[in-house]
């Protein structure tokens, strides 16, 4: 091969940049979550917990006032079927959610090979890291959103939408309601996001996704099982899910907003640590799938 | 347009003064005990279709993740396209078609589908020709047609023609293909052979890593041997090819004269047949050989000078058997 010296070198020319990249990348990112199959059954089984508890009410039609508190609020207000149902998707479908979404993050595109595409085309460690979070996020939001959107509208149908009657026997407006409502959501997303960065971590270690899953699903077990030994004592309060169901603050007359702000330390500070390390595993490790 | 330009990159030419477009230094990487890659200085030229080659195991992918920074080296350095890796990388990477390891895509979506989202991540390409770009790249490899199938319906050579249209999204200046022709049939084989050259001809230096002597020998002008983590040999296909000595072979009814002529030109003569004989040449010009014989008489029925094919160089250099050289 002759090679002409006084050819000019290879120059790597000004990398032309294109303006809303991110928004670019986070379509491409929401579009493989939101229409991947595995991850809309998950979001059609958490909508149909709603249903079906709305659906078993209006057939039973407990009386107010019997049953179960927040259950039999339900039937004397629509808003309470999206409560109900949050309450009861937040011990165990919405944790299993997450894990399979944020445990698939990374070991998902390490097992199919795609991150190392991902990498080379390029992409930093650190933007993919971004990328994948807000992927994450999205879902868990959405499912959330979800839940509270499927309950409050059929509620709203079968029960209809009044004067909400909390559980400490008070009314208030509907837009106060509706206000708590979307704070109950916060809430149940600020701590499952805890759950979400464990998920992320275990994802970065292993090219098995189901691994990354399966192993997000035995700390949540294990924070349940640890909640349930008193002798933990004080102990307890670091675990992730010990204040997961102070969202019922939200549905009393005097909100004791002290207790929710507080309830948010734990999920925030696991999510620091965990999300962290997550991302400094992505940025350094070696990819060999 | 609302680009903006990043950051400017070094203009420095490489110390030897020709254009290289790939060029490490002593690059060296271990898994434990196990020296993967071991001290590896890779030179390949701007322009060069440079056949990578090495059997099973003798590091070539573990480099060619090093160069693209899939993987941290344990020494030596990497420039690639005159950029320094991995800190260029974002400058560099774009001009770079990577087919590493086979092709890698989302089962559930479709071959377009996973072109359009690999190229959605590139913060250098105009999203407003994706589609066109994505749709060009499929023609390219003849995938136009399975274009809306669904990558898991796709056979292996469809995979991996793919992973080819992935790294034709865009004009590149190097294109690293780690094995392109695994699982392809011989058709598939021949095109990406054709594609290979094609994008020689339009100013791209290909590294094609291969342990398909044929197919290489084909169309590289440049080789590269690896074994057990070392890069044995390097240069221009006629280089490294003469490195392996040629063997003259001579017919003849007067054998014990020829030999006897050959010795005296200070050649080591094998007795083949009764009519026949052979030796390494060397430096020796054959016609020179042959001038020689006739001059005493030989009555020469035939001379030939058999060039050693790759694959005796390699088997010669990277051992024979199955037995994985660690």
């Amino acid at each position: 091969m002759s090679v002409d010296i006084a050819a000019p070198v290879t120059i790597p020319t000004p990398a032309v940049r294109y303006r809303g990249v991110l928004a670019r990348q986070l379509r491409a990112e929401f579009l493989i979550v939101f229409r991947r199959k595995r991850n809309i059954a998950m979001l059609v089984v958490l909508a149909l917990v709603p249903i079906l508890i709305g659906t078993a009410v209006y057939i039973s039609a407990p009386r107010p006032g019997e049953g179960p508190p927040l259950v039999s609020q339900i039937a004397g207000n629509g808003l309470f079927l999206a409560f109900a149902a949050l309450t009861i998707c937040l011990p165990v479908f919405l944790p299993l959610a997450v894990s399979v979404v944020a445990g698939d993050a990374v070991a998902g595109e390490a097992s199919t090979g795609t991150l190392r595409y991902l990498l080379t085309v390029p992409v930093s460690r650190t933007r993919l890291f971004v990328i994948k979070s807000a992927g994450v996020l999205a879902y868990v939001a959405a499912a959330i959103l979800l839940i509270v959107a499927v309950g409050a509208i059929l509620g709203a149908v079968l029960f209809g939408i009044h004067g909400v009657t909390l559980l400490s026997g008070d009314t208030v407006s509907i837009g106060n309601g509706s206000a708590r409502t979307a704070g109950v959501a916060l809430y149940v997303f600020v701590n499952l996001l805890g759950l979400a960065a464990i998920a992320m971590f275990f994802s970065t270690l292993t090219e098995v996704p189901i691994g990354a899953m399966a192993a997000t699903v035995v700390c949540a077990i294990v924070f349940a099982v640890l909640e349930s030994v008193p002798q933990l004592g004080g102990f307890r309060g670091l675990l992730l899910t010990h204040n997961w169901l102070v969202f019922a603050e939200l549905l009393r007359t005097h909100v004791d907003l002290r207790a929710l702000v507080h309830g948010t330390y734990i999920p925030l500070a696991y999510t620091a640590i965990f999300g962290t390390a997550a991302w400094s595993r992505l940025a350094t490790a070696d990819v060999t799938s | 347009m609302t680009a903006t330009t990043s950051a400017p990159v070094s203009t420095r030419p490489p110390e030897s003064g020709l254009p290289l477009a790939i060029r490490t230094n002593g690059l060296t990487r271990r898994f434990g005990d196990h020296v993967a890659v071991n001290s590896v200085s890779l030179e390949v030229p701007q322009g060069a279709v440079y056949g990578f080659l090495g059997p099973n195991g003798s590091g070539k992918t573990t480099t060619i993740r090093l160069l693209l920074g899939l993987m941290g080296a344990h020494g030596g350095t990497v420039e690639l396209l005159g950029g320094a890796m991995p800190k260029m990388a974002a400058a560099v990477l774009p001009r770079i078609g990577t087919l590493v390891e086979g092709p890698a895509f989302y089962p559930y979506l479709s071959g377009q589908a996973n072109l359009v989202r690999l190229d959605s991540f590139d913060a250098t390409t105009d999203p407003r020709t994706s589609k066109a770009r994505v749709a060009d790249a499929l023609h390219r490899v003849g995938l136009s047609a399975a274009a809306r199938k669904n990558y898991r319906r796709y056979s292996l050579g469809m995979k991996q023609r793919l992973g080819l249209a992935a790294a034709l999204l865009r004009p590149r200046d190097l294109l690293v293909l780690d094995e392109p022709t695994n699982g392809l049939d011989p058709q598939g084989t021949r095109e990406v052979r054709n594609l290979v050259r094609e994008l020689a001809s339009e100013g791209a230096t290909v590294l094609v890593s291969s342990h398909l002597l044929a197919e290489i020998e084909q169309v590289a002008t440049h080789i590269g041997i690896m074994s057990a983590g070392r890069l044995l040999r390097q240069g221009t296909l006629s280089e490294v090819l003469s490195e392996a000595t040629a063997l003259l072979r001579v017919e003849t009814t007067e054998t014990a004269l020829a030999i006897d002529v050959l010795e005296r030109l200070g050649l080591s003569v094998d007795h083949l047949a009764p009519d026949a004989i052979s030796a390494k040449i060397g430096d020796l010009a054959p016609e020179a050989v042959n001038a020689a014989l006739v001059q005493a008489g030989v009555p020469v029925r035939g001379l030939t000078v058999q060039r050693p094919a790759l694959e005796d160089l390699f088997v010669h250099l990277t051992g024979e058997g199955f037995d994985v050289v660690r």
